[in-house]
């Protein structure tokens, strides 16, 4: 999958991978983060 | 880093862990109250999969909560657990379970400013409807026009709250004995916001249900924190009588009506019954080592730090591995560990999976890595160290202390040597910080 140039909404899960760990990734690929949560399903 | 305190523990850091309380409440009638099933104003479309006060305490993770069932029964019990109920009575070792009409007994005993009436008037100005058996039984009254601290939601919320952590202490203090006026605090440590505009979440819920119980003597205050705050109070719990600031605390918790319903929507997709309609409560004794009560190991308190960030597996290598290496210890040297025990027929049929399950397998996986289990041994972590999940969704309720009283009846018998109580909290959804949080506290068989 290619993400440079992409805008991502990064939505996390507390006992998965964290909001911000997403968005920290898909930057590093080179896409921009427009919305960044990390959601408690329990 | 902070200085670790290595070899034997003093005299002067004990305390035990006397007796745990566990209880249920049957509310079917106030899931509609739920915040899900109020912001989707569903109580038509779950009314048809409410469960009777029956069907409920026939349910096998239930009759685990109360001590009539082990956990480890569940992994013996064909799923779906709803479908095949077993013997059901109302009280266990560790608990009790009220049905509705006793519940709204004891929130209108718990209602000192006289806010709840049930004797059939119509809702208006801002009062919220409750219901009995479906029909309308009367309502909550707000307790002021403009403050929405004090709207009858937020108050109803934190009177199911108040009333079903005071039905735990009794429970604690009627199964051990203890005198009611001989309790010096009373620690809260639920995730309501008890307070008015000026003071929302205020607190000291704990000092409210002392009083509720009896407990003439006692002072209190709230330890919050997520889903995480009983074992935070724990770990207070057990600093304060080691220190000899009091003989004996008690933590306590009320349940979560807000996530009553919370996950309905999958499970009417699922065509399951709503699990989600009961509320919760817990109550912990303690005292200072003696009479065999399980003590806490206060130099193995695992914190999750600030610097450690919120990745999983940086969370459970402070709250796990950290606390164990101070001692010298593997984590297989754990007989068995209490994560968040969220029922997993409540979190699948909505997508969130198994949450202890998940938790082992990670736990598992931190063993794999230092090498103290094959590979191939990780699925088995799980049953050798863990537990299935048999907790009501009700948050702070879940994590780990649902285990304690058997955990302490494992400790007293010798079936186990050492258990570990982790507990998460997931500080980001306040919008404060992108920290999560978590705390852990080993347990080991106690003096006589």
């Amino acid at each position: 999958m290619k993400l440079d140039g992409k805008k991502v909404i990064a939505l996390g899960e507390r006992d998965g991978v964290p909001g911000p760990a997403i968005a920290e990734c898909v930057r590093s690929a080179g896409a921009e983060p427009v919305f960044v949560e990390t959601e408690c399903f329990v | 880093m902070g200085r670790n305190v290595r070899g034997p523990v003093p005299e002067l850091m004990s305390a035990a862990v006397h007796s745990c309380s566990l209880v249920l409440a049957h509310a079917p009638d106030l899931v509609r109250h739920g915040s899900k099933p109020t912001r989707e104003d569903a109580a038509e479309q779950i009314a048809p999969r409410l469960r009777t006060f029956e069907e409920a305490l026939g349910y096998p993770p239930h009759q685990v909560f109360l001590g009539n069932l082990r956990p480890e029964a569940l992994w013996e019990i064909e799923r779906p657990w709803w479908g095949h109920p077993v013997e059901a009575p109302r009280e266990g070792p560790f608990g009790v379970f009220v049905d509705e009409e006793e519940l709204y007994r004891r929130l209108e005993a718990a209602d000192q400013f006289q806010l709840l009436r049930l004797d059939g008037r119509e809702a208006a100005d801002g009062s919220l409807p409750i219901y009995r058996n479906g029909d309308r039984a009367g309502v909550m009254l707000r307790a002021h026009d403009l403050d929405e601290s004090l709207s009858a939601s937020v108050l109803l919320e934190n009177l199911a709250c108040k009333a079903t952590g005071a039905l735990a202490l009794e429970h604690l203090l009627a199964r051990t004995g203890f005198p009611a006026d001989e309790l010096q605090y009373v620690i809260g440590s639920g995730e309501e916001a008890v307070g008015d505009r000026y003071q929302r979440g205020g607190g000291n819920l704990g000092k409210a249900i002392a009083e509720q119980a009896g407990c003439v003597n006692a002072s209190g205050s709230d330890v919050k924190a997520f889903c995480a705050g009983p074992i935070h109070a724990l770990v207070v719990a057990g600093s304060l009588v080691s220190a000899g600031v009091y003989d004996h605390v008690a933590v306590v918790a009320g349940g979560s009506l807000a996530k009553l319903g919370m996950k309905f929507a999958g499970a009417l997709r699922h065509d399951v019954p709503v699990l989600e309609d009961v509320l919760a409560g817990l109550a912990i004794l303690v005292g200072p080592p003696g009479d065999g009560a399980p003590t806490f190991r206060l130099d193995a308190v695992g914190r999750h730090r600030v610097g450690s960030g919120s990745a999983q597996q940086a969370v459970l290598e402070d709250l796990v591995v950290e606390p164990l290496e101070r001692l010298g210890r593997k984590i297989t040297d754990v007989e068995r560990f209490a994560t968040e025990l969220h029922d997993p027929e409540i979190t699948e049929p909505a997508g969130a999976g198994n949450v202890p399950q998940r938790n082992y397998k990670l736990m598992g996986a931190l063993a794999v890595r230092r090498g103290e289990i094959p590979r191939d041994q990780l699925d088995a972590f799980e049953r050798e160290h863990g537990l299935p999940g048999f907790s009501p969704t009700q948050g702070h309720v879940a994590s780990a202390v649902p285990w304690l009283p058997h955990g302490l009846e494992a400790l007293r018998t010798g079936e186990i040597g050492s258990t570990m109580l982790v507990a998460k909290g997931s500080l980001f959804l306040g919008r404060m910080t992108e920290l999560a949080d978590g705390m852990s506290i080993l347990l080991e068989p106690g003096k006589e």
